[in-house]
């Protein structure tokens, strides 16, 4: 998948390509012409991606090769072995958690999972959680904190799912829930927004002690087309929405919702999976290092004064 | 299957549109200077009749959505209400721009409701029981929750954690306020936590739930009461009836997010109609004060 403003690196990233298979084929040398090319793309590339708006950043978020909840698993995480089901009747795939080691830590993991092509997309719901998927996250937190586990979250969802079946079990409950019960958790939190954060869906997983965000990411009250629809009744006015809603992590940042940025490789995660994980498993370390002298019940109220603090009014 | 004549069709197709449920956020509920006339039922109502039945249709039962001051005047002991936190005032931190400012969009509601904000708290008592109340009014932007409907629910809910007062919360909402981003999103963990401390200090934290309570108060303050009361008739959910059947393409059930459905699914302790709101949270306060 090329995104319309990736268009003219990959036609420069194919000229290079080209010439290179030319060099090859002829044995004439094209190696300066090619050093140039790249640098140029190079530049092309670095300022391209410094600049991106807000709806850019968000087809980046969307974009279907992006490392999902599985793929980070795979990448910062040893010995995960997941937990399975909400003890009630389901299992949810598209809220998954484990516990595992995240270098010398053993942590309790739990994220949304979306898939990269139909067949899983329609396993994992598109990353959509229903209500038993909040209280099975619920029930491995719980678990983390008998057992003294930090949790970390990583989040990337369209929103919780609205459907019949949801709203019979009580979709609004199951978040509000667990808002108040990550309260009492004695454990330190880190949740990192990864692509997708919408809603109340995001936050359902996502009351923590310090929340985190990849660069391209995006973490908003509603959906840009949501909002479109909502308040300019026309969904095509998503991308003014996307810019009205400040929600990129460097605006969120700006405005203290977010206490840190992870570095994405240039052109986004999808580039470079292993880059991306390092600098993510570097930065949960390093958040996690700032609460290892702190007492479960300071862990708690540092929770609470981070949220307390939020709005501005007159 | 019965034969009908074409006349019984009619009278019965007649019928069921009377008492169709409205299916949109927006009601009109006509009340006039001396007659009301009933949404549902569409009976015309002398205004003194109506309002001594607590704006309630006397022939149907519809119960008419109102505003956070007659909610106050009709639901606790006379002159006893008094409020808090009155000086907390919206802005707009982003410079959100729609069709319209947020700017003026607040200025529009102020003026409209006379209300700073979607929310009014205060100190209250019911048949003499003393609580904390907040009272969410959807005359005010679609009583959406932002930074100030979040500020002033959290005081009043730490000034219950200080006081060991009951708390009773009476919601009225869209949901988050989109033009406050994600700040209105953060008023969600916001009053959720302070919840969570009233659960371990042992404070009664009661809410009832009134006609229309959707998205982030649903999905925060809303739902994680001790006791939940939700009004005849009201409709309460987490995402919206449009947002629903878009996704699933299906047509919802006709008493779909209503009160009485929210019973039958187990989400709400009590469903009540609105003369016997009254007696039934004063037994609650009886029965939980020590």
């Amino acid at each position: 998948m090329v995104l319309d403003f990736e268009k003219q690196v990959s036609e420069i990233e194919n000229k290079i390509y080209e010439l290179k298979q030319m060099s090859q084929n002829s044995g004439l040398d094209l190696s300066s012409e090619i050093k140039i090319l790249e640098s140029q793309a190079y530049e092309y590339k670095c300022e391209l991606y410094a600049n991106l708006k807000p709806f850019q950043k968000m087809q980046i978020a969307r974009h279907t090769n992006r490392p999902n909840f599985l793929d980070y698993v795979n990448l910062i995480a040893e010995d995960f072995i997941e937990l399975h089901g909400d003890r009630h009747g389901a299992d949810d795939r598209a809220m998954i958690g484990g516990v595992c080691h995240i270098g010398e830590k053993s942590v309790m993991l739990v994220g949304t999972q979306k898939g990269k092509n139909t067949k899983e997309n329609l396993e994992y719901n598109f990353g959509m959680p229903q209500p038993e998927g909040y209280r099975k996250a619920l029930r491995l937190f719980e678990h983390a904190n008998r057992f003294n586990l930090p949790i970390i979250t990583l989040i990337d969802t369209p929103g919780a799912y609205p459907g019949i079946k949801a709203e019979q079990t009580n979709q609004g409950e199951a978040i509000a829930f667990n808002l108040k019960e990550m309260g009492k958790l004695k454990v330190p939190i880190v949740a990192i927004i990864t692509g997708e954060g919408c809603s109340g869906g995001a936050l359902g997983i996502g009351v923590a002690n310090k929340v985190l965000m990849l660069e391209h990411a995006y973490y908003t009250v509603i959906s840009p087309e949501g909002c479109a629809s909502i308040l300019w009744r026309d969904v095509t006015k998503a991308e003014e929405a996307s810019e009205a809603l400040k929600i990129t992590a460097c605006d969120l940042l700006k405005y203290k919702i977010i206490d840190d940025v992870i570095k994405e490789p240039l052109g986004g995660a999808h580039m470079d999976y292993n880059e991306t994980a390092k600098n993510m498993k570097d930065m949960i370390l390093r958040s996690l290092s700032e609460f290892d002298k702190m007492k479960g019940e300071q862990i708690v109220q540092h929770r609470y004064n981070k949220f307390r603090k939020m709005g501005v009014f007159i | 299957m019965q034969n009908k004549s074409l006349k019984d069709w009619f009278i019965e197709r007649k019928k069921q549109q009377k008492l169709a449920r409205p299916k949109d956020v927006e009601i009109d509920d006509r009340v006039g200077e001396l007659w009301v006339k009933c949404y549902n039922c569409g009976l015309q109502i002398p205004k003194k009749e109506f309002e001594a039945n607590e704006n309630v249709c006397p022939e149907c039962d519809y119960h008419f959505r109102i505003n956070a001051r007659t909610r106050i005047n009709q639901l606790f002991d006379e002159n006893s209400f008094s409020e808090l936190f009155t000086n907390i005032k919206p802005t707009d931190p982003f410079s959100f721009v729609d069709t319209q400012s947020y700017k003026s969009r607040i200025e529009v509601a102020q003026e409209k409701t006379k209300l700073n904000d979607a929310v009014i708290c205060g100190k209250a008592k019911i048949d003499g029981y003393k609580l904390l109340a907040a009272v969410m009014d959807f005359d005010f932007m679609g009583g959406s929750m932002g930074s100030v409907v979040g500020e002033k629910v959290t005081l009043l809910l730490e000034k219950a954690l200080e006081t060991k007062l009951p708390v009773l919360v009476i919601t009225a909402s869209g949901g988050a306020r989109m033009q406050e981003s994600a700040l209105s999103l953060m008023q969600m963990a916001k009053t959720s936590l302070a919840v969570s401390k009233l659960n371990d200090a042992g404070v009664l934290y009661m809410t009832l739930l009134t006609e229309p309570t959707f998205g982030g108060v649903t999905a925060s303050f809303g739902t994680i009461g001790d006791i939940i009361i939700a009004e005849k008739g009201a409709r309460i959910g987490f995402a919206g009836r449009r947002v629903i059947e878009g996704t699933i393409r299906q047509k919802l059930p006709e008493d779909f997010q209503t009160a009485e459905y929210l019973l039958k699914y187990g989400q709400v302790d009590v469903v009540a109609r609105r003369q016997e709101l009254r007696s039934i949270l004063s037994k609650f306060l009886a029965i939980h004060s020590k």
